[in-house]
């Protein structure tokens, strides 16, 4: 985002280009607007920009584009450290 | 709901796009907290103006809230709304769930046999829902495409009569001071709780002394206590998203700190004469702690923070916290004991 920063070099996103096809669905469903489309090939152009959710990868009908998606939020996260993954939810008093 | 609307697939509700009283008076509750987990819509078609088998169809969450701002920002249009099920829960974080999911969209389609009703096959699903929608697999499990819209509702009018045309600015998620101060409510309701039971130690634990314990003590250390926690406790849930892009640093641990520090210590010092300097430290340090452990909880209500990132600051941030909270522990005891000359 553009008013907002936050960490650097922890995003895990990744774009294998030999594997885009350059239908720009990552471009339209990024909300940080990190990839665009240069030619006929994505591009990521911000990446301590991704926030990880993984709409990209969700809608990515060749796989190229790959990030560990997840939710940056501190309550849920200390869920998974103590109930794990499974079980940790962001039950009612969460999103 | 105004009407029905005759379609070959049955009648189907007619919606106002003006919010009544009743409408804004759910929301402000919402907001509060109150009635946030249980405010849903019963999924299914709903309609707006008069629409006929060419007008679009615009799918999104069934959170009431989520629904109101959408039929909204549909007056004027001529539109269907196909409401999911996503257990009352608004579109991103519904979509993060995989609750506002490609099945369940499909499954929607089909119940309400959208297909009958329009004579075109294509739904538009909200930007945000990306994240549980995989749009090139929709057409495997019905005839329908989807088109994302932009971010915001209040895009939404202009992206269908362009064409369905979004610029850059539509398509991006901002993080406003209005955005961010509608969150602060919620906050507050989340900790009721933990106030209770903080509070009910705190007054506890200021009446050990020398002599084992005082109920005097007890009220007025207890007191001074507590309002040093209150003071990071609003500094934590309440400054630190208000001043967000302010604040130096981009850990929100240490954005916690930066407001609860200052707050937390000049409320300590108006009780200098109760709780002396040991006192003075301990209070400063448990309330810094408090502020800090609920700046970095804020991260979740962000659009922009990724779950990496907020890992990285909790390994940080955890312990500085929980030594800072021991610390503010065995002094405050200790203080007890010595009337805070220590």
């Amino acid at each position: 985002m553009k008013d907002f920063r936050y960490l650097d070099k922890v995003a895990t996103l990744r774009l294998n280009k030999d594997a885009c096809v350059g239908c720009g669905m990552c471009v339209t469903v990024c909300p940080q607007r990190v990839v665009h489309l240069n030619g006929k090939k994505a591009e990521i152009m911000d990446l301590d920009g991704c926030m990880e959710c993984g709409a990209c990868t969700m809608n990515c009908p060749t796989g190229a584009i790959a990030v560990t998606p997840g939710v940056g939020c501190a309550a849920y996260i200390i869920q998974t450290w103590l109930k794990g993954k499974d079980k940790a939810s962001c039950g009612p008093d969460c999103c | 709901m105004k009407d029905f609307v005759e379609t070959p697939a049955g009648a189907v509700p007619r919606v106002h796009t003006k919010l009544s009283w009743r409408d804004r008076f759910g929301t402000f509750r919402a907001r509060l907290g109150i009635t946030r987990n249980n405010y849903k819509v019963t999924p299914g078609l709903y309609c707006v103006g008069s629409p006929t088998p060419e007008s679009p169809v615009v799918a999104t969450a069934n959170y009431k809230l989520t629904f109101d701002i959408v039929r909204k920002e549909m007056n004027g249009l001529d539109a269907w709304l196909l409401i999911l099920d996503t257990r009352g829960i608004n579109v991103w974080c519904a979509a993060g769930k995989q609750l506002f999911s490609t099945e369940e969209l499909a499954r929607r389609i089909l119940l309400t046999q959208l297909a009958d009703i329009v004579s075109h096959r294509q739904v538009i699903v909200p930007q945000l829902a990306a994240t549980g929608i995989a749009a090139h697999k929709l057409n495997n499990l019905c005839d329908f495409k989807a088109i994302y819209s932009p971010v915001r509702a209040s895009d939404l009018k202009s992206f269908i009569k362009s064409g369905y045309k979004a610029d850059e600015t539509m398509r991006s998620v901002t993080f406003t001071l209005r955005e961010r101060a509608v969150l602060v409510p919620v906050e507050f309701w989340i900790l009721r709780k933990y106030i209770f039971i903080v509070s009910a130690i705190i007054f506890a634990l200021s009446g050990i002394g020398p002599g084992i314990f005082s109920f005097a003590a007890a009220w007025s250390r207890g007191a001074a206590a507590l309002a040093a926690g209150g003071a990071g406790i609003f500094a934590g849930a309440c400054l630190t998203p208000i001043l967000l892009p302010w604040l130096p640093g981009r850990q929100f641990w240490i954005k916690g700190i930066v407001t609860g520090l200052p707050l937390s210590l000049a409320v300590s010092l108006s009780f200098s004469n109760v709780i002396g300097t040991s006192g003075i430290v301990a209070a400063t340090l448990f309330a810094t702690a408090a502020s800090s452990y609920l700046a970095m909880n804020f991260t979740g209500s962000t659009p922009y923070t990724s779950p990496s990132g907020v890992e990285k600051e909790m390994r940080r941030g955890i312990p500085a916290q929980a030594l800072a909270a021991l610390a503010a522990l065995a002094l405050w005891i200790g203080s007890g004991f010595t009337g805070g000359a220590a």
